[in-house]
């Protein structure tokens, strides 16, 4: 098969990659756009660590083909780390939700759809959310803290708004 | 008791979950001003915006990239192998199999029984035979297939009674196994009898006994198997490693290359989680490193998820006959075990694994009788090795099942049984002479009681709902290293220059657990001075000094105290200084806040940076070391090292359950996690040690099982391989018992493995008072729990 040009926007950039029509979203992020912050724990959709967010859904990059995101949007965990860490970063980090750290970006995307959808869940909405997400280090406890205390500060203070448009 | 509780630490509204101290009355230690407190990962800010780099996320100019062919037969001669094909193919650049290296490896020198690849025969579904290294990925991948291996099968161990029996050398699967059993297939026998066990089970008032059978279990860590060789420019061996232990790969990689150690380096990379699964040097590293060399171009190999899964070193199968003896007061007199543990197909660190399914049974409680029986055995299955609490999980559930079942029998509340048989503070085990210094085991119970609402829930909560208890120990480090030699178990090298920054060298591995920031807090403790001054470089055999890696719950214990005694190097400079820039006497100065403050005269003081330029007068940068040796311990009979340590970790954990009795199905619903940590560093990273440890446990005990049909794995993969999620995990009350160690650094003990031990029988027992079975089987899965509870209405 041959490579077919793929036009996308990732974080908020306009990215034009050949990509082979059998590549996963997840391949053309980390090989092409070394974007290796989203990371690949089972290549088969079961543990959650490739999560990125397309079109505004999280979606697991690792069952996306890269062409079928031709034309969206597509946002990763360095696109949340812009001019400054993103209130959910800053928690994972505070609050110990992150500990070996390989399953953390796709646990913070996929923390970052439901708060941008409902800013203050309840736990078990939080659980909800991310029961497709595996991590082997933190009993989850401090992943379910780091969220909630991300959705205080984003709920006290709308962020700033980006001087680039996104 | 005095508790304290984490509040007021942070101006959060929301209910943080923190857990709470409680302290064993030891004497007050100094203020800390580092010590003690919450405090991220030094590295937690990398790994959250994705800047953290592991293994896979490197590239190297002009890299290859490298498949494995597994081995797809269980046992099986090698008749030939056929490589023209794939290396015919466009873009294959090299082709190696087990002809390539002779020279065998293995974590343990007694036990060098891996090579790179199979040699002559494979052992296992899975083992490796071939690897490729081609242009891409696909390419390589494709290459594999086309690789021609002809094998004629030979009889298969599968079953670990047929390791046992006496076979043909042909059908040995390694030419060393256990002397007292030489034509077999057992690789280490341990028989160790003390006290007069016989007598003690004549006197008993209740002895317990019960057959028990553990399925394997795996590491289960996110992040798969990936390494990068590049064989450089100046003939130097570069090699780029997720490694819990980077000193024993660098030592295994000489061996199989033939090469100084000093001409290959190890450099580990982050580590998306170990849990002992990353502690042996592996094939996979001696694959990409021989790839690397015969193509002078970086090669990197990064593993799916099954092939991480066949790579192994998991907890190992365990099979077991459990006796113990118990007196009218509930009084522990005796405990007899005869074990079978399965090993799979190498030795990893199976010595190890056959001494501790034994003799760590001796604590938390005094055994004054002790008899093991332990065998481990080679199988054609998926190689065993050293999982989180390595070697003492097993066993534990046994005996903590025993006690509650004798606790019953003698109608004596299980915690009050339990509280009896404690080994004290300061004290010595009766035959194997394991030194306990610290012990808050008894203020953890007491904790966890008072918390869980114990009195009024054990035996009077409703049919299909229950709780349980189970308690532990576990070892900071092991005592004994091992390679045998002078050196010490960790060495730190601190490095301060004109810029103030502190260098701190460790081959201590960060694998998640916080051993980076841990050494940070050491040393920023001693020197008075701020974290973001401290930088931690553990990666690099070429600039950080040996440390033994991080297994055995060894890092804060020993890599701690070494830093701790660099650090004082250091201090010792600076306090020097200050008294040359101040005329006051040197030992006068406190290091707080950035500041060396003379204690007679608060007035006097000077800051760090000037003390550290004085300092450096006519020297420049200041360096120091430290290092940590366990001192003498233990007794004198052969094979008595196994199990010492300098320190001794207790946990005390209660579960509730609901158990529904039409399916099977438990749901977890409360653990109170007591763990004696020693003094807690940092409390933020205790929790999470704990609260993982529960996680954990909670999969082996509910639904972790590796699956096999004919020796090939079936559920090599997180859909068949359960590991709890979010719904399955109970909420989780860890308890911080502070008991300060007179050894460990400020007063520290380890907190990473021992709390995972007692998660696994709390549950056990909460599913007897729940619906009155006792489950000699784990996991504790829906369908062994209805089979218990169809026959238990059958009798």
């Amino acid at each position: 098969m041959s490579k077919k040009l793929l036009k996308l926007r990732v974080n908020g950039r306009a990215i034009e990659v050949a990509a082979e029509p059998h590549h996963t979203l997840a391949q053309v992020l980390r090989n092409e756009l070394n974007l290796t912050g989203t990371k690949v724990g089972c290549d088969m959709g079961t543990c959650g660590c490739c999560t990125v967010h397309i079109d505004g859904k999280a979606k697991l990059s690792c069952l996306t083909l890269a062409l079928e995101c031709q034309g969206s949007e597509v946002r990763t965990i360095e696109g949340l780390n812009e001019y400054s860490m993103h209130p959910l970063q800053k928690a994972f980090a505070e609050c110990g939700g992150s500990q070996c750290g390989y399953c953390t970006p796709g646990f913070i995307m996929k923390s970052c759809e439901l708060l941008e959808r409902n800013p203050d869940p309840t736990r078990e909405e939080i659980k909800e959310a991310l029961a497709g997400n595996l991590c082997r280090c933190t009993g989850f406890m401090k992943i379910y803290d780091a969220v909630e205390q991300a959705a205080e500060q984003l709920r006290k203070k709308q962020p700033e708004p980006s001087p680039v448009k996104v | 008791m005095p508790i304290v509780s984490g509040s007021g630490e942070t101006s959060n509204t929301h209910q943080l979950n923190k857990g709470v101290w409680t302290d064993t009355g030891a004497p007050a230690s100094a203020p800390f001003n580092i010590i003690g407190k919450r405090m991220p990962l030094k590295d937690a800010y990398r790994k959250v915006t994705g800047e953290g780099v592991y293994t896979d996320d490197m590239k190297f100019p002009g890299m290859l990239h490298c498949r494995i062919l597994h081995a797809t037969q269980p046992h099986a001669k090698i008749l030939s192998i056929d490589t023209s094909k794939a290396l015919a193919l466009p873009g294959v650049r090299a082709v190696v199999t087990g002809d390539d290296a002779e020279n065998r490896f293995g974590v343990l020198p007694v036990s060098q029984d891996e090579s790179a690849m199979a040699r002559d025969k494979v052992i296992y579904n899975g083992e490796p035979v071939a690897a490729v290294a081609a242009d891409t990925e696909e390419i390589a991948a494709e290459a594999i297939w086309l690789i021609d291996v002809k094998y004629e099968p030979l009889q298969e161990f599968l079953k670990p009674r047929d390791s046992l029996k006496d076979v043909d050398p042909e059908l040995q699967l390694h030419d060393k196994v256990d002397k007292k059993h030489p034509a077999t297939n057992i690789h280490k026998a341990v028989d160790q009898e003390f006290g007069d066990v016989e007598d003690a089970f004549k006197q008993a008032a209740s002895m317990p006994s019960a057959k028990f059978n553990f399925d394997g279990i795996s590491h289960g860590f996110t992040e798969p198997h990936s390494v990068l060789a590049h064989w450089d420019a100046d003939d130097r061996l570069q090699l780029y490693t997720p490694q819990q232990v980077p000193h024993y790969t660098h030592r295994a990689l000489a061996k199989v290359l033939q090469l100084p150690m000093h001409q290959i380096q190890v450099i580990r990379t982050m580590v998306g989680g170990g849990f002992g699964g990353k502690s042996d040097p592996f094939q996979h590293e001696m694959i990409v490193a021989l790839l690397s060399m015969k193509t002078r171009r970086p090669v990197k190999v990064t593993m799916d998820r099954e092939e991480t899964f066949l790579t192994g070193r998991g907890r190992h199968p365990t099979e077991s006959k459990v006796a113990m003896a118990f007196d009218a007061e509930g009084k522990l007199l005796a405990l007899d075990s005869d074990v079978i543990i399965d090993g799979g197909a190498y030795g990893s660190f199976g010595v190890v694994s056959a001494y501790y399914n034994g003799v760590l049974s001796n604590g938390p409680y005094r055994i004054p009788a002790f008899r093991y029986h332990g065998k481990r055995i080679y199988s054609n299955r998926i190689p065993s090795g050293a999982m989180r609490g390595h070697g003492s999980v097993n066993p534990r559930y046994c005996t903590e099942t025993l006690v509650d079942m004798a606790a019953v029998e003698l109608g004596i509340d299980p915690c009050e049984l339990r509280l009896r048989n404690f080994l004290e503070s300061n004290t010595l085990t009766p035959f194997h002479k394991f030194r306990i210094t610290s012990n808050g085991i008894r203020e953890g119970l007491a904790e966890a009681m008072k918390r869980s609402d114990w009195k009024n829930k054990y035996g009077k909560l409703p049919y299909g709902h229950g709780i349980g208890v189970g308690c532990a120990w576990y070892i900071s480090g092991s005592a004994l290293p091992i390679h045998w030699n002078k050196l010490p178990q960790s060495t730190v090298h601190l490095k301060i220059d004109m810029d103030g920054g502190i260098t701190v060298h460790s081959l201590a591995a960060d694998i998640g657990q916080g051993s980076d920031t841990m050494l940070a807090q050491c040393v920023g403790e001693v020197l008075g001075v701020n974290l973001d001054r401290i930088h931690v470089k553990s990666q690099a055999t070429d600039t950080a000094p040996i440390d033994l890696g991080s297994y055995s719950s060894r890092v804060t214990f020993m890599a701690g105290n070494a830093a701790r005694a660099a650090a004082e190097e250091i201090r010792h400079k600076l306090t020097d200084a200050a008294a040359r820039l101040t005329g006051q006497r040197g030992e006068y100065f406190d290091f707080v806040n950035e500041e060396l403050v003379c204690r007679t005269k608060p007035d006097v003081k000077v800051s760090f940076m000037e003390a550290l330029h004085e300092a450096q007068a006519d020297i420049g940068a200041l360096i120091a070391s430290g290092s940590y040796q366990s001192p003498p311990l233990g007794s004198t009979f052969k094979g008595s090292n196994a199990g010492l340590s300098p320190s001794y970790s207790f946990s005390a954990f209660i579960a509730e359950v609901k158990v529904d009795p039409e399916t099977g199905f438990v749901q977890p619903l409360k653990v109170w996690a007591a763990h004696d940590c020693g003094k807690a560093l940092n409390p933020l990273s205790v929790e999470g040690q704990i609260e993982g440890s529960v996680h954990m446990g909670l999969g082996q005990a509910l639904t972790e099982q590796l699956r096999y049909r004919n020796g090939q794995l079936l559920n090599s993969n997180f859909l068949d391989y359960k590991i709890p999620t979010p719904f399955d995990s109970p909420e989780i009350e860890a308890i911080i018992v502070e008991s300060h160690d007179p050894e460990g650094p400020f007063g520290a003990k380890e907190c990473g493995e021992g709390a995972l031990a007692p998660v696994i029988p709390a549950i056990g027992n909460a599913i007897y008072d729940a619906v009155g079975v006792r489950m000699f089987e784990v996991p504790m899965t829906p369908d062994r729990i209805l089979k218990a509870i169809e026959k238990k209405a059958r009798e």
